[in-house]
């Protein structure tokens, strides 16, 4: 359409009309996004068992937020959980990736493709319960471990102070491998192969190809990778709250948990709302980077 | 290609956005319509359920039959009155106790702690029932741990607010097998002795004791609260539950019986594996022979007579001193009637009928397991001797006649088991606490969570 002299009546009801169109979407969002949060924030700044008169007390449950150690140390673990949410199944997607794709064409890369997805269609409670069995004491992985000669470092891995938390970061990144690795080859399918025979031409090798192409292509793929595993870290709730419920000794306390324990068991609403504007803040403050690297490297 | 918005356009867009937060203007709790304070409701003649048809409001507990056998037995005895039950696991009920008794009050609900559901007026004072029922002639022990004051501080006395199915009890359930293979042929005496037998089993490749202590249950509170009643009274224990101004449960006794704990934990007593155990492993391992003893309560023994028939026994706690005083947790089997009910009338006269009629007494032991309320006097259903049932139920009496009945230190308040006993119990087990500061920690998380209320 070319640039025509519309009159402001016309264009001020097209205007309308659009925001028409947005309006069902922008009440959705309102009451069901805008409202929370505003009213989480504002519990926040109150001392409320969620049913009896409340007190307004400022500030003062952000403070408990950072000075009481259960609180602060669960933020610690979320951010620890990222190594396990986030870096392997990243890393290992990458290297799944690019290994199916060289062999794209055979029966055994549609099998891989399948085994590796499937963690995202079972529902995360049930993972949950079949990795606390196979991390019991008697579990499958114990009885391995003792097949092999390793019966010395048995252990009930999700009930133990040291492993705890890695056991369950484990399970994290069993059920987001599969994600990262489908989204990174369907980037891949993207990538022009004139780039890989142009480099072969010039003599490079597939490790060369990987770092200097493939890499570089799937700037975006892996934005969005790291992007939603993060987030997954740091609001993760179900898999812990399914294997270990926070313990042994709050060794595995997440925020997603300790706001969960706060609101509906010890009816700290205010100090619960606080932690969850926190953790909002924190998963906005490690999205952002992620996301304008991405943009940036789109340029 | 960026259609750019003009600026009074997404300020629109603001407002419409900003209308939907008005409700964020009041503080928060200060619209909904809360009850008052109920005082002892006048009640004239004792209530009944009327002829006309009536339909009652349940709230009960998933995995516990004996609920749906008293309602089910009612119905039959009063056919005008039908219930309509929804159930929920116990930690779903405790999450939603508030909020279900303010929107959608039930009229007869299964409570968790109820310090907190007292102090926002969500119960309704049972005081005037127990008048007219003549529940306040029952012995006093019963009601003891329903009673608060107002505002719900201190428990233990004051208004009557819920009342209990049943008196469940617990202590040390033990497999009559692997007793005899350890050389038991009757429950030990004294702790010494119970010491001794603990070690022989150790020795003979036997578990000694199968306790759950993971995720958010620490159930190692069992054992550590019996060896608190072993080695002191029982009362300091009940003042500190009851949240009576200055108790405390670090106390010189409540330390020696840590100790005594943490020495069971180094020694192997527990298995390996205790700090991921839950409350299901444990019952299938015991269950399964793979232990000796188990600290537990007698809503398993109906269970337990099933499943282990003629191999598993019952005993309290032994003192310190042969032939001293025996104490044991033990509680109601809490119900209530929400603030603003509608039929609490007919509740009231519910939870009277299971107290006294024959019928609902026999269903509260053959399917509860444990002792009814009610008077001193009532009718008491026999039990097959030998089972494990009747081996409570005579632990029961006991515990009454030395005045043992102490509430769980896990319900002193609404977090305190979450919040303290489960992870510091955990850290004794690995290592990483030492009996002094266990009490310590308990005693300043308390102190906190009373002064935050």
């Amino acid at each position: 359409m070319g640039p025509s002299h519309r009159r402001p009546a016309v264009a001020k009801l097209r205007g309308l009309t659009g925001w028409l169109f947005v309006a069902p979407a922008l009440a959705f969002y309102a009451v069901f996004v805008l409202r929370p949060i505003t009213l989480t924030f504002q519990y926040s700044l109150y001392d409320w068992d969620g049913i009896g008169p409340s007190t307004w007390v400022g500030p003062a449950n952000y403070g408990k937020v950072f000075t009481d150690p259960d609180l602060f140390e669960s933020l610690v673990n979320a951010v620890k959980l990222i190594v396990f949410f986030s870096a392997i199944p990243v890393v290992l997607g990458l290297a799944i990736a690019a290994t199916i794709r060289r062999i794209a064409a055979s029966r055994l890369a549609l099998i891989a493709r399948t085994v590796l997805f499937l963690p995202q269609v079972i529902p995360l409670v049930a993972a949950g319960i079949a990795w606390s069995w196979l991390l019991a004491s008697t579990g499958v992985i114990n009885q391995l471990l003792s097949l092999v000669g390793l019966g010395g470092v048995t252990r009930a891995w999700l009930g133990d102070f040291a492993t705890a938390l890695p056991a369950v970061g484990l399970i994290g990144a069993w059920v987001l491998l599969g994600l990262c690795t489908l989204l990174l080859l369907a980037g891949m399918s993207k990538i022009d192969p004139a780039l890989y025979e142009a480099a072969r031409l010039d003599g490079a090798g597939a490790w060369r190809e990987f770092v200097s192409i493939t890499v570089p292509s799937l700037r975006q793929e892996i934005a969005v990778c790291v992007t939603v595993t993060v987030i997954a870290a740091l609001a993760s709730f179900d898999i812990i709250y399914i294997s270990t419920q926070g313990g042994p000794g709050n060794t595995t306390m997440v925020p997603g948990l300790q706001i969960f324990y706060l609101a509906f068991s010890e009816r700290e609403v205010g100090m619960a709302s606080a932690l969850a504007v926190v953790l909002m803040v924190l998963v906005i403050a490690c999205a952002l980077p992620i996301q304008w690297f991405a943009k940036d490297g789109n340029k | 290609m960026a259609r750019r918005v003009r600026p009074g356009r997404s300020g629109a867009a603001l407002v419409i956005a900003m209308g939907t937060l008005a409700a964020a203007c009041a503080a928060p709790g200060s619209d909904s319509p809360r009850p008052q304070a109920t005082s002892a409701s006048p009640v004239s003649a004792a209530p009944t359920c009327g002829t006309a048809p009536i339909t009652m409001n349940g709230y009960f507990e998933t995995g516990f039959p004996l609920p749906k056998a008293l309602t089910t037995e009612f119905t039959k005895q009063h056919p005008n009155v039908t219930w309509n039950i929804r159930e929920d696991q116990f930690a779903v009920i405790t999450q939603n106790a508030p909020r279900v008794l303010a929107d959608n009050p039930p009229d007869l609900m299964r409570l968790p702690q109820v310090s907190e559901l007292v102090k926002d007026n969500l119960l309704k004072n049972l005081d005037g029932y127990a008048t007219a029922f003549g529940w306040d002639k029952w012995p006093a022990s019963q009601l003891q741990q329903l009673r608060l004051g107002p505002g719900g501080r201190p428990r233990g006395e004051g208004s009557l607010y819920a009342l209990g199915l049943n008196f469940s009890m617990t202590g040390v359930f033990y497999n009559k097998k692997l007793a005899a293979q350890v050389g038991m042929s009757a429950p030990p005496a004294t702790l010494a002795e119970f010491d001794a037998v603990l070690a022989k089993a150790k020795s003979a490749g036997i578990t000694p004791i199968v306790q759950f202590n993971g995720g958010a249950t620490g159930g190692l509170a069992f054992p550590l609260q019996n060896l608190m009643a072993s080695y002191g009274p029982p009362e300091p224990i009940n003042d500190w539950i009851f949240q009576k101004p200055g108790a405390t449960i670090d106390t010189p006794s409540n330390l020696r019986a840590a100790q005594h704990l943490e020495r069971w934990i180094k020694a192997g007593y527990f298995q390996k594996d205790v700090n991921a155990v839950d409350y299901a492993t444990m019952m299938s391992r015991f269950i399964g022979g793979k232990g000796l003893f188990m600290f537990d309560g007698d809503w398993e023994s109906g269970n337990l007579d099933k499943q282990m028939a003629g191999n598993v026994g019952f005993s309290l706690m032994p003192p310190v001193q042969e032939g001293g005083k025996r104490a044991a947790m033990s509680a109601p089997l809490t119900f209530g009637i929400a603030a603003n009910a509608k039929n609490a009338d007919c509740a009231a006269f519910f939870l009277n009928w299971v107290a006294t009629d024959k019928r609902a007494r026999e269903i509260g032991v053959e399917v509860g397991g444990s002792r009814p309320m009610g008077p001193a006097d009532a009718y008491m259903p026999t039990v097959k001797a030998g089972t494990v049932t009747a081996g409570t139920l005579a632990a029961g009496a006991n515990i009454a006649k030395d005045n043992g009945a102490m509430d769980f230190i896990a319900n002193a308040t609404g977090a305190i088991y979450a919040k303290s006993w489960t992870p510091q119990l955990q850290k004794l087990v690995a290592g990483q606490q030492t009996p002094q500061e266990l009490l310590k920690t308990v005693q300043a998380d308390y102190a906190g969570q009373l002064e935050g209320n």
